[in-house]
C-alpha cells in the first residue's frame, strides 16, 4: 500500500511500488492528462509535480511519492476551477496543435514560473528544453511564459485587426 | 506547370488510394465551386440518431445541427491531430449560416459512409466534373458519394481539410442551411423569402419586425428543399472567414481534460492493457517462443504469440510490458538483402548507374536537355542523399479494442477510421456493418496515422482474448517497427550559358511517390528539363511522411538551385527571382522576404542567411533562415518565411502551421535518421532519434500575402519543405562547405 495526496486529495492505493506514477496516474486513478511519451525521461510529456517540484513520471517509481504530495495537469486550477496565468496565456497565445505534449510544457513553465516570476530567454531555454513537442510550438510556448509572466502584450491584443 | 506533368495518373479510378489521396490535393484549383457540398437528398433522418440524439437537437442537414438553446454545432468529417481543421472548418460552415460564433461547437463526424469526403475523391478521380451545370449537380455528387464510401475516403492529409471539404462541403452545408432556416421561417410568417434576413444565428423579417432564433424554425428546416448551389459570400461579405478566431479545441487541451486515443476510457469497461513485440526485421515472423519466466510475473493475464508480434495482455501496461521484455522470442530470417545503411544506398546507386542520363521513367521532360548540356558553358553536376526518417508523433501508436457478441469497437487515434474498419474487417472477419470505430484527437501523426497496421493487431488481439484491450506500443517499437519516409539517392546537372543563367537542368532519384511533380522546379521556368526516376525498392515499408516527397524533393531542387546561382557568381535570392519572371506569385513572396530577412545587409561576424522557395499542396513558401557558425557548428538564429496560400481562412491558425512546418523541417535537417543495422532500424527512442528542442529552435516569424480568393492552399505541410534547404545554403554561406547529405549535425560533431 502506498499513501500520498493526489490534487490535494489523499490516496492509498495497493500497485507495485516500481510501478512508475504515470502509470499508477493513468490506469489505476483515472487521470488520463499525464502523458506517456517515450517512457525514459528523455521528452517531458509526463511530467507531474512531486511536493512542488517537477519530475518525469514515468521513471519516478511509486515509491518515491509515499507520504507527499503529487499533482497532475488536473490538479493546477483554482479551487473553482479558475485557470491558471499560464494556462490562460496558453490559450491566449493559441499555443497547442495536437496538444498532446502540453500537460508537460505547463506543468515544466509553472514550476518555472513560480521559482522565478521574470524568466530571460535563457532560463526559459533551460527550465523547458527537457519537453519535447513534436508540433513544434516551442516559440508560441516562450510567448506565452512571457505573457504568464506579464512580460509581453497577450496575442490577442496585438493582433486586434485579424480578429 | 501542367505542361511538365505526366498526365498518367490523373484520372484514374485505379490509383485512388490514401496516397492517391495526398496527390490529389494539388489539383485543387479553378473557380470557387459550388452545389457539390451537401448530398442529393436529405438524408437526416438516418443521421439524428447518430449525431443528434440529445434533447432538443435537431439536424437541418448532415452537418448542420441547432439545438433549443440555439447552439449551432458543425459536423465536421476531418480528424483533429493539430492542424486546427475541427476549428476553421467549424469557422467556414459558421460564415455562411451566418451563426453567431460564440454560439458555435464543433463535433467530429462519426465513422459512417454518410461523412466521406466525396470531393476530394472527386476532384482526383474527375476533376472535369467539378464545373458541371447545377441541373445535373445532384447526380455527380451522388455518384461521387458513392465512389467516396466504395474506397472509405474519409481521410485527413494532404494539407486538404480546409482547400477541398472546407471549401466544396462546409461552406455549402452552411449556405444551404441558411436558406432552409429562411425557407421555413418564410412560411409561417407567410412572406416572401427573399425578406428576410440572417444575422448572429437570428432570423428577422424587418418589414413586419419580426425575429426569431434558428432554434425556433431548425425542425421545419429540415423539411425544406435543398439547393446544391447555394450562393456563397464573396470575400467581402466574410465576417468569419480570413478572421484569426481562436481555436475551439485550445481549452481542453491546456486543462488535461482533451481525449486522445490513448486516453479510451469506454464506459463500462474494464481495459486490460497489452504491450507488444514485432519483428526487428520487416516482414519476418516468430518462429519459437519462450513465455514462462514472463507467465509468473505479477498483473500478467495472457501471453499470445500472434505469428507477426507477441502480445502479453495483463492489467496494466507497464506490467505487461516488464513481462514482454523476460520473454525469449527467436524470429524467423530475413529474405532481404539489405542488412545495413550503406546496402540500401549500394541498391539506389545501382538503380542510378543502370538508368544513365537517359534511362527510367520521365517524370517531366522540356525541350532538349542533352543539347543543352552538351552546348553549355558552365556544367555542375551533385548527388545528393536522405534517410530513413520516422514519423514520431508524440502520441505512441496505440488502439483500444473490444470485440464480443459479433460486434467490435475499436477507439483510436486515426486519419482513416473508414479504411480503419476495412482493414479490421479483413483482419478479424467480421462484417464492416458490425465494426464501429471511435476516433477522438490525435496526439499527432504526420502521416504516420494513415496506416492501420496498429488497429488490426489490436482487433485481432481483442479477438483472441475476449478482453477490452488497450494496446500501447513503446516509443522504441514506435520508432523501430512502424513506417517510413524513405530515404534517397539523387544525382542533378545543370547547364549554365554564358550570363550564369540556367538553361538546362535534369535530375535522377529512386523515389516516386506524392505529390506526382514534387521533383519538378517548374515555377523557375527552365528551357530545358529532364527529371527522371529510376525505381528502386525500399528496405523499410513506405508512409506519407509530412509533405511527403516535397520533403526530399525540397531539399535537393532548392540546395542544387543554390549550387547554380554560387557557380553563376550570383547572389542566390537575386539569382532565383531572375528566373521565375513567368511566376509573379512566386516573385512577390522571395521579394517580401528579402524584405522581411533584411537580406542584403552585410552578415555579422560568423553568421549567414540561406534562402530557398518550395511550392506545395497549393501554397508557396519561402524562408530564409540565419546561422551563427561561431562555435563550429550551426546555431539556428532566426527564421522568416512568407507564404502565399490564395485566401488565408485562419491567419494564426496557419501561421501555427507554418512555424510547426519549419520545426519539423529543421528537426529532420538537425537529427532526423533511422539507420539500418542488420536489417532493423537502429535508432528507437528520444535518446538517439532527436528532436530539436526549446534552446535549438530559431525564432520563426511568418508573414502571408493574399494574392486571391482562388485557390485556396493547405498549411500542414507546406512549411516545412523549404526549411532543410535554406538551412544548408545558409551553412554554405557561412563556411563554403556544401552539405549534400542529411541530417546535419553529425557532421559538425
Ligand atoms: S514519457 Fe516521461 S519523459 Fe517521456
Ligand atoms: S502540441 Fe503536439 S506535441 Fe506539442
Amino acid at each position: 500500500m502506498t499513501s500520498f495526496t493526489l490534487n490535494g486529495q489523499p490516496v492509498t492505493i495497493d500497485a507495485d511500488p516500481a510501478m512508475p506514477i504515470l502509470w499508477v496516474v493513468r490506469e489505476k486513478l483515472g487521470l488520463s492528462g499525464t502523458k506517456f511519451g517515450c517512457g525514459i525521461a528523455q521528452c517531458g510529456a509526463c511530467t507531474v509535480h512531486l511536493d512542488g517540484e517537477p519530475v518525469r513520471s514515468c521513471s519516478t517509481p511509486l515509491a518515491q511519492a509515499e507520504g507527499r504530495e503529487v499533482t497532475t495537469i488536473e490538479g493546477i486550477a483554482g479551487p473553482d476551477g479558475e485557470l491558471t496565468k499560464i494556462q490562460q496565456a496558453w490559450i491566449s497565445e493559441q499555443v497547442p496543435q495536437c496538444g498532446y505534449c502540453q500537460s508537460g510544457q505547463i506543468m515544466a513553465a509553472t514550476a518555472l514560473l513560480r521559482d522565478n516570476p521574470a524568466p530571460s530567454d535563457e532560463d526559459i531555454d533551460a527550465a523547458m528544453s527537457g519537453n519535447i513537442c513534436r508540433c513544434g510550438t516551442y516559440t508560441r510556448i516562450r510567448r506565452a511564459i512571457k505573457v504568464a509572466a506579464g512580460i509581453e502584450q497577450p496575442l490577442s491584443e496585438r493582433m486586434a485587426g485579424e480578429a | 506547370m501542367s505542361d511538365l506533368n505526366s498526365k498518367k495518373e490523373r484520372g484514374s479510378l485505379a490509383k485512388w488510394s490514401r496516397r492517391g489521396f495526398i496527390g490529389a490535393g494539388v489539383l485543387a484549383g479553378g473557380g470557387l465551386l459550388i452545389g457539390i457540398g451537401v448530398r442529393p437528398g436529405n438524408p437526416v433522418d438516418a443521421l439524428r440518431p447518430k449525431v443528434a440524439a440529445g434533447a432538443g437537437e435537431q439536424l437541418v442537414n448532415s452537418w448542420v445541427k441547432i439545438d433549443a438553446d440555439n447552439i449551432v454545432t458543425a459536423i465536421v468529417p476531418h480528424c483533429e491531430m493539430g492542424q486546427g481543421a475541427h476549428s476553421v472548418l467549424a469557422q467556414m460552415l459558421a460564415d455562411e449560416l451566418d451563426a453567431a460564433w460564440e454560439d458555435v461547437r464543433v463535433m467530429q463526424a462519426p465513422a459512417d459512409g454518410s461523412y466521406v469526403v466525396s470531393d476530394t475523391a472527386r476532384m482526383f478521380v474527375a476533376p472535369f466534373t467539378m464545373n458541371a451545370a447545377a441541373w445535373i449537380e445532384p447526380t455527380w455528387d451522388g455518384l461521387f458519394t458513392q465512389i467516396g464510401r466504395f474506397t472509405d475516403a474519409m481521410i485527413t492529409g494532404g494539407s486538404s481539410s480546409i482547400r477541398s471539404t472546407g471549401q466544396y462541403q462546409m461552406r455549402i452545408a452552411g449556405a444551404a442551411a441558411r436558406q432552409m432556416l429562411k425557407g421555413a421561417a418564410a412560411e409561417e410568417w407567410g412572406v416572401p423569402t427573399s425578406q428576410i434576413t440572417t444575422r448572429d444565428s437570428t432570423l428577422f423579417h424587418e418589414q413586419s419586425g419580426r425575429s426569431a432564433p434558428y432554434s425556433r424554425f431548425a425542425a421545419a428546416a429540415a423539411e425544406q428543399p435543398m439547393d446544391h448551389t447555394p450562393q456563397l459570400k464573396s470575400p467581402a461579405e466574410y465576417r468569419l472567414m480570413g478572421k484569426s478566431k481562436a481555436r475551439t479545441d485550445i481549452p481542453a487541451k491546456v486543462d488535461g481534460t482533451a481525449q486522445f486515443g490513448i486516453d479510451a476510457a469506454p464506459e463500462g469497461l474494464d481495459l486490460s492493457y497489452a504491450a507488444v513485440v514485432r519483428p526487428p526485421v520487416n516482414g519476418t515472423s516468430v518462429t519459437s517462443m519462450n513465455a514462462e519466466r514472463a507467465m509468473q510475473m505479477p498483473g500478467v493475464l495472457q501471453i499470445l504469440n500472434m505469428g507477426d508480434f507477441v502480445a502479453v495482455v495483463g492489467d496494466s501496461y507497464w506490467e505487461a510490458q516488464q513481462a514482454l521484455g523476460a520473454i525469449d522470442i527467436e524470429w524467423s530470417e530475413a529474405e532481404s538483402p539489405t542488412r545495413s545503411t550503406e546496402d540500401q544506398f549500394v541498391a539506389f546507386a545501382a538503380a542510378l548507374d543502370e538508368a544513365g542520363d537517359d534511362g527510367g521513367d520521365e517524370v517531366a521532360a522540356k525541350g532538349d536537355a542533352t543539347s543543352a548540356f552538351a552546348d553549355a558553358d558552365t556544367l555542375i553536376e551533385a548527388e545528393y542523399r536522405v534517410p530513413y526518417l520516422a514519423h514520431a508523433p508524440m502520441e505512441p501508436v496505440n488502439c483500444t479494442a473490444l470485440v464480443k457478441d459479433g460486434k467490435c469497437d475499436v477507439w483510436t487515434s486515426t486519419q482513416v477510421p473508414l479504411m480503419a474498419r476495412t482493414a479490421i474487417e479483413k483482419a478479424i472477419g467480421l462484417p464492416k456493418d458490425d465494426i464501429t470505430v471511435h476516433h477522438p484527437y490525435l496526439g499527432g501523426a504526420f502521416g504516420r496515422r494513415l496506416e492501420n497496421d496498429y488497429v488490426t493487431m489490436a482487433a485481432r488481439i481483442a479477438k483472441a482474448t475476449g478482453y477490452p484491450v488497450k494496446m500501447i506500443w513503446s516509443r522504441e517499437e514506435d520508432t523501430q517497427k512502424g513506417v517510413y519516409r524513405p530515404a534517397d539517392l539523387s544525382r542533378h546537372k545543370a547547364a549554365l550559358g554564358a550570363d550564369g543563367k540556367l538553361v538546362g537542368y535534369a535530375s535522377i532519384f529512386t523515389q516516386r511517390h506524392d505529390p506526382a511533380e514534387a521533383s519538378v522546379p517548374a515555377m523557375y521556368n527552365i528551357p530545358n528539363t529532364s527529371v527522371r526516376v529510376a525505381a528502386s525498392d525500399l528496405h523499410l515499408p513506405f508512409a506519407a511522411w509530412r509533405s511527403v516527397d516535397h520533403s526530399q524533393q525540397g531539399w535537393f531542387v532548392e540546395s542544387f538551385i543554390d549550387e547554380a546561382a554560387h557557380a553563376a557568381g550570383k547572389d542566390p535570392l537575386e539569382y532565383r527571382l531572375a528566373m521565375l519572371g513567368n511566376s509573379p506569385r512566386h516573385a512577390a513572396v522571395l521579394r517580401k522576404v528579402a524584405e522581411m530577412s533584411d537580406w542584403s545587409a552585410p552578415a555579422a561576424q560568423d553568421t549567414a542567411k540561406g534562402v530557398a522557395i518550395v511550392e506545395s499542396f497549393g501554397t508557396i513558401v519561402a524562408e530564409v533562415i540565419e546561422v551563427d557558425m561561431a562555435a563550429g557548428k550551426p546555431k539556428m538564429t532566426n527564421c522568416w518565411a512568407v507564404c502565399d496560400a490564395g485566401f488565408i481562412m485562419n491567419p494564426d491558425g496557419f501561421r501555427n502551421q507554418i512555424e510547426g512546418g519549419i520545426v519539423f523541417g529543421l528537426t529532420a535537417a538537425m537529427y532526423g535518421e533511422i539507420d539500418l543495422v542488420d536489417g532493423a532500424a537502429k535508432q528507437s527512442n528520444f535518446h538517439d532519434y532527436k528532436m530539436l528542442r526549446m534552446n535549438e529552435v530559431p525564432a520563426i516569424e511568418v508573414a502571408i500575402i493574399n494574392s486571391g480568393d482562388i485557390p485556396v492552399g493547405g498549411a500542414g505541410e507546406p512549411g516545412l519543405p523549404p526549411a532543410a534547404p535554406a538551412l544548408t545554403n545558409a551553412i554554405f554561406a557561412a563556411t563554403g562547405r556544401r552539405l549534400r547529405e542529411l541530417p546535419i549535425a553529425k557532421q559538425f560533431a
